[in-house]
C-alpha cells in the first residue's frame, strides 16, 4: 500500500492515464498544437477537428447536442457566466434569483455579485437531511423570478437534488434553471433530452481530466441567451472569447468519454467501498451521518465523530487526505455552512470529517483508514472533556460555556 | 497546516492528560472554551500545604494547538506557586509552540485556563 492515500476524491481527482497520453498529444511540435481558430492552415484545422470531438464525447455523456456545449475554464467561470449572464440578459424581465444556502462559493458568490447590482436573492433552506425539496422551489417563484441555480450533487454531504422535478416547475413557470453538475457529471445519469435543465456547469477535474478546463451547457431548444462576461475574439459564439486550449479541451473530452463508457461499473465498485467504509464505523458510538444515504453519489461520505476535533483528528491520519468540516482547516474560523444550513450544531459541524472515494481506491485502503478512524477517535476521546460529560450523563446543551 | 515539531510533540504524547478530583479543597479546575466554537479546555491543579502546584492534568477538545497549548500549560504550572503560575502569558505558549496567526486564540484559551482553575482554588480556599 502506498502512501499516503487519497481520499479526498471530492476535492479533485489525478487525470487518467489514458487523458493524460491524449493531452500529451496536443503540444508539441509533431503534435495537435495549432491555434483552432487559424482558418489557413492544417495547424488550426486539426485542433478545430479535435476540439469538435472533444465537444461531442462532452456533449454524449449528457445526451445533448455538442452545439450547446461552450468552453470554460472550469466550473467556477461557468457558474458565473451561466447565473451573472442569465440574469443580466434577462433583466428587463425581473431582477430575481432563487438558489440555496448549500451552494458552492461560486454560486453563491456570484448572486452576492448581483445583489450589489440591485438584484434580489432567495437563498433556499435545506431540510435536515441535505435536501432541496421541488415544493420549496416553487413556493418561492415570483412573477420577476428569472432564474434558479441549485447544485446536482453537493460537494460536502454528496446529497443529489432532484433536477428532474426543479426542472419541470421552472420550465411551467417560465423560469430558467442552471444546474452545476461539477459534482454529479459522470457519477450521476444526466439526460439533457428528458431533463428540462437549460444550464449546467462542468469541471474536468472533479472526473480524471486536467484543472484550469470546464464547460457550460446552454440549451437550444428552448433557445437561452447570455451575455457574455468575456469579451475578445468571440470565440465560442460570443458566449466565451478566448484561444481554446486544445490539449485541455482534448483532456476533458476523453475524461467524459471514459466516465460515459465505464460510471456503471465505477459506481458499482465505488458504492461497494463507500458502503464498506460506513458499515467499518456502525460500531462506533456516536459516529453520525451528514446528509442522507437514500438520494446520494456513491463515492461521498461525511461523517461526525461526536466530542472529536476534525482538525485534530485529520492531524491524526496523517497517512490520509481527507477533508473536515472543521473550522479550523480553513482560515475563517466558522465550521462549514453547509453542515450548518442542515441544522447541525456547532460540534457536530466541527467534527465532521469528508471521506471521498474514487477510481483508484482501493478496499486494503479503506480498510486501513477504518482501523486508524477508530484508533484516533478512541484516543481523542480519551482527551475529550466533552466525551467525559457525555458519558457521565450530562447534556451538553445544558452547560453555561464561555464562548471566546 | 504545517505544525511545529514541539506542537506535534505535544499531539502525538500528550503529558498529563486525565483528571484530579474536583470536590478536593486543594484541586482547583478551570473549564473554558465552548464546542460551538470548536475548543474546550479543562485543566485541573493540585497544590500542596506551601501553596505550590503538585500536580496538574488536562482533557482539552479542539484542534492540535489547543491539545499543544494545554499539555504544555501543565508541564509548566507543576513546581510553581499559585502567584508565578498566574503570571504565565499566552505569548510565551504561542512562542514555545511556534504557533501560527490563526492560531493564536488557543494559547488564549490555554492561559484563561490557567486563571480559572487558580481563581477557583482561591474561591474554595476563602481566599477570593
Amino acid at each position: 500500500m502506498k502512501l499516503p492515500i487519497y481520499l479526498d476524491y471530492s476535492a479533485t481527482t489525478p487525470v487518467d492515464p489514458r487523458v493524460a497520453a491524449r493531452m500529451a498529444e496536443c503540444l508539441t511540435m509533431d503534435g495537435v498544437f495549432g491555434n483552432a481558430a487559424s482558418r489557413s492552415h492544417s495547424f488550426g484545422w486539426q485542433a478545430e477537428a479535435a476540439i469538435e470531438d472533444a465537444r461531442q464525447q462532452v456533449a454524449s455523456l449528457i445526451n445533448a447536442d455538442p452545439r450547446e456545449i461552450v468552453w470554460t475554464s472550469g466550473a467556477t467561470e461557468s457558474d458565473n457566466l451561466a447565473i451573472k449572464g442569465c440574469a443580466h440578459f434577462n433583466e428587463r424581465k425581473g431582477k430575481h434569483v432563487i438558489t440555496s444556502k448549500i451552494e458552492h462559493k461560486a454560486v453563491l458568490d456570484s448572486c452576492r455579485q448581483l445583489e450589489r447590482e440591485g438584484y434580489e436573492i432567495t437563498y433556499l433552506d435545506p431540510c435536515a437531511s441535505g435536501l432541496i425539496e421541488p415544493q420549496a422551489v416553487a413556493d418561492a417563484i415570483r412573477d420577476d423570478t428569472t432564474l434558479v441555480s441549485l447544485m446536482h450533487v453537493n460537494n460536502e454531504i454528496g446529497t443529489i437534488t432532484d433536477i428532474a422535478a426543479i426542472g419541470e416547475i421552472c420550465r411551467q413557470r417560465g423560469v430558467f434553471f442552471h444546474v452545476d453538475a461539477a459534482q454529479s457529471a459522470g457519477k450521476v445519469k444526466i439526460d439533457m433530452a428528458e431533463m428540462k435543465v437549460d444550464l449546467m456547469s462542468f469541471s474536468a477535474h472533479k472526473i480524471y481530466g486536467p484543472k484550469g478546463m470546464g464547460a457550460l451547457y446552454v440549451r437550444r431548444k428552448p433557445r437561452v441567451r447570455i451575455e457574455a462576461q468575456t469579451h475578445g475574439g468571440g470565440h465560442e459564439r460570443g458566449m466565451r472569447s478566448g484561444t481554446l486550449p486544445t490539449h485541455q479541451i482534448v483532456g476533458m473530452g476523453e475524461a467524459f468519454r471514459i466516465a460515459h463508457e465505464e460510471m456503471d461499473d465505477e459506481n458499482t465498485r465505488i458504492l461497494a467501498l463507500r458502503n464498506r467504509l460506513w458499515e467499518g464505523f456502525s460500531d462506533m458510538e456516536e459516529a453520525h451521518l451528514n446528509g442522507t444515504l437514500e438520494q446520494h453519489v456513491a463515492g461521498n461520505l461525511n461523517v461526525s465523530f461526536a466530542f472529536v476535533e476534525g482538525e485534530s483528528l485529520i492531524m491524526a491520519l496523517k497517512d490520509f487526505a481527507v477533508s473536515s468540516g472543521s473550522a479550523c482547516t480553513s482560515a475563517s474560523l466558522e465550521p462549514s455552512y453547509v453542515l450548518r444550513a442542515l441544522g447541525l450544531e456547532d460540534e457536530l459541524a466541527h467534527s465532521s470529517i469528508r471521506f471521498s472515494i474514487g477510481r483508484f481506491t482501493t478496499a486494503e485502503e479503506v480498510d486501513y483508514i477504518i482501523e486508524k478512524v477508530l484508533a484516533a477517535v478512541t484516543k481523542l476521546r480519551e482527551l475529550s472533556p466533552l466525551w467525559d460529560m457525555f458519558k457521565a450523563g450530562v447534556d451538553l446543551s445544558t452547560v453555561q460555556w464561555a464562548a471566546h | 497546516m504545517a505544525y511545529s515539531d514541539k506542537v506535534l510533540d505535544h499531539y502525538d504524547n500528550p503529558r498529563n492528560v486525565g483528571v484530579l478530583d474536583d470536590k478536593a479543597l486543594n484541586v482547583g479546575t478551570g473549564m473554558v472554551g465552548a464546542p460551538a466554537c470548536g475548543d474546550v479546555m479543562r485543566l485541573q491543579i493540585q497544590i500542596n500545604d506551601d501553596g505550590v502546584i503538585e500536580d496538574a492534568k488536562f482533557k482539552t477538545y479542539g484542534c492540535g494547538s489547543a491539545i499543544a497549548s494545554s499539555s504544555l500549560l501543565t508541564e509548566w504550572v507543576k513546581g510553581k506557586t499559585l502567584e508565578d503560575a498566574a503570571k504565565i502569558k499566552n505569548s510565551e505558549i504561542a512562542e514555545e509552540l511556534a504557533l501560527p496567526p490563526v492560531k493564536i486564540h488557543c494559547s488564549v484559551l490555554a492561559e484563561d485556563a490557567i486563571q480559572a482553575a487558580i481563581q477557583d482554588i482561591r474561591k474554595k480556599r476563602g481566599e477570593d
